[in-house]
């Protein structure tokens, strides 16, 4: 009997002091939760319910606007070369930068992010100050009857420039880690360059490239700031996307403003699907 | 692709020349700017200081429904475009919207005021801190804790002396990269805020409302004051994550 009432007395005890602590724990969950809703899903569920809050006719009747569609193809063009643009040059500078050493190297790796920390709108003051029409080639370029400012190429500059990092710093970890050991023994084996490259190198980066990928689309497609600048925003002409969002807005057009902002939410939606899926499948890897 | 356009930018300040230059970086609408852009940023910045760390430590330390889904979406405001988060935070937090409805019986305007600008910097600088603060705290040994625990410590004490130092590195970093983020943000606050000078008018919509009024003298002049702070804070940062390196020996 006393033995059984001990143990009685020993886990209420315990149970006592468990309860005591676990409601700091409900507490820090309970304001967590409650803070990323105010800042994240409240405003992100917004999106698609004022989007479809006069049903799923007008949203498609937005959709078939010739402004949004062209919106649209503009924006994909942008992402299309962006992306190829910014693989090479962040494959490039990754290698350069963990295969070799050099003087100023470490000063490098540090500007790699440069493009992160400038504020977009100083992004696209440097692109008109270069190429605009009192720029340093703007005179070059006007004799050529060439227009970059308020222009397509100037929209593809600004979306290179901000989305430029991306690959690099996701490789460079990967690259680093990896060692030249690889690449050296097949080197002996008699392998070229390109090889290498090929058979080496990338099946061994693909994850890491893949993730940079992918933010580099999101990336593209979804900057506002530089572009903005750079594009002169006119309707039907250099009007991206995101822009297009911005427009419709000011001209009281809330609901096309809504019907095109879906459409970049769900492209954030899948980026983070898409993240979260290499995130894993590179935890197992790490594991084994 | 980036040293020419920032040298041009360069050259086109230092063509101004130092009186000009100080002029125009210190007139008085410049200046109110730098007020609104430097002080709401810092206050963003140190509210996700306080809150991303505790985001992070719910994410490391606890176990709860739908954990992996909010892990995930805390990265929701590096990949929505920013005029979307612009957008949908002036509807939500206006005054009719869904926060903003509850908050204007109070007197609190969000939308359309300095107050709006602050919630889109909140929003876009939200991630920094939780994901620099996540994997310190995921390498931290307990063990320590326990032994502080078992030394009497109470749970304040063990908090404050023995967690708190190892991640501050971290949370600094957080908050240096989410400040920076705020500083240069255009695309949400722009359409959050009225723009109204000495208001709610932001550094980077001066700069742009310069190129539009065609003052190219003026838009070069506030951009190289950003650039050149923008420099300054990736040192800060690059010196900050040397010092958290220096915990994992």
């Amino acid at each position: 009997m006393t033995t059984r009432n001990d143990r009685n007395s020993q886990s209420s005890r315990k149970k006592a002091q468990s309860s005591e602590k676990s409601w700091i724990p409900a507490i820090l969950i309970v304001v967590a939760i409650a803070y990323v809703s105010l800042v994240l899903y409240i405003p992100a569920l917004n999106v698609f319910i004022q989007a479809f809050s006069k049903g799923v006719g007008p949203f498609f009747a937005n959709l078939t606007r010739p402004e949004f569609l062209h919106a649209v193809q503009l924006t994909v063009m942008l992402a299309a070369i962006a992306l190829p643009l910014n693989t090479v040059f962040g494959l490039c500078a990754a290698w350069a930068l963990t295969r070799h050493r050099f003087p100023g190297r470490a000063f490098v790796l540090s500007l790699i992010d440069l493009p992160f920390s400038i504020s977009p709108v100083v992004a696209g003051l440097t692109i008109v100050l270069l190429y605009g029409r009192q720029g340093w080639f703007g005179g070059w370029l006007q004799e050529h009857g060439l227009n970059i400012i308020f222009a397509f190429p100037g929209m593809v500059l600004a979306t290179a420039f901000v989305s430029m990092p991306f690959v690099a710093r996701e490789v460079i970890p990967v690259l680093e880690e990896l060692g030249s050991d690889q690449e050296e023994a097949a080197k002996t084996l008699g392998a070229n360059d390109w090889q290498i490259f090929w058979r080496v190198t990338l099946p061994n980066i693909r994850w890491g490239l893949l993730y940079g990928l992918i933010l580099t689309n999101a990336r593209a497609m979804g900057e506002f700031g530089a572009v903005s600048v750079v594009s002169g925003n006119i309707s039907g002409k250099t009007q991206s996307l995101p822009l297009f969002v911005e427009d419709a807005y000011k001209q009281y057009e809330t609901e096309a403003a809504y019907s095109a902002a879906v459409l970049l939410a769900l492209l954030a939606v899948v980026t983070l699907v898409l993240k979260e899926i290499l995130e894993r499948r590179t935890r197992i890897k790490d594991v084994e | 692709m980036l040293f020419l356009p920032i040298a041009a930018m360069f050259l086109k300040a230092s063509t101004e020349g130092p009186v000009n230059f100080w002029r125009i970086a210190t007139s008085s609408v410049a200046l109110a700017t730098y007020n609104v852009t430097f002080v709401t940023s810092i206050l963003a910045a140190l509210m996700n200081g306080l809150f991303g760390t505790l985001i992070a430590w719910v994410l490391v330390r606890y176990k709860f429904p739908f954990k992996r889904l909010i892990d995930a979406s805390i990265d929701l405001p590096f990949a929505l475009p920013t005029s979307v988060a612009g957008l949908t935070l002036a509807t939500v937090y206006s005054n009719n919207g869904w926060i903003g409805s509850l908050l204007a019986p109070l007197g609190i305007k969000v939308s359309f005021t300095r107050l709006g600008v602050w919630v889109a910097m909140v929003f876009i600088s939200l991630p920094f801190v939780v994901r620099t603060v996540q994997p310190v705290m995921q390498e931290m040994e307990r063990e320590i804790e326990e032994a502080a625990w078992s030394l009497g410590a109470n749970q304040w004490q063990t908090f404050v002396r023995v967690i708190l130092p190892p991640l501050f590195p971290a949370i600094l970093t957080g908050v240096a990269l989410g400040f920076s983020r705020a500083v240069g943000e255009y695309g949400s606050t722009v359409i959050i805020s009225s723009n109204t000078p000495f208001r709610d008018l932001i550094a980077p919509v001066l700069i742009f409302q310069r190129l539009e009024q065609y003052d190219y003298s003026g838009a070069t002049v506030i951009g190289t004051v950003l650039l050149l702070i923008s420099l300054v804070l990736l040192l800060l940062i690059n010196f900050l994550q040397a010092w958290g390196r220096r915990y994992d020996d």
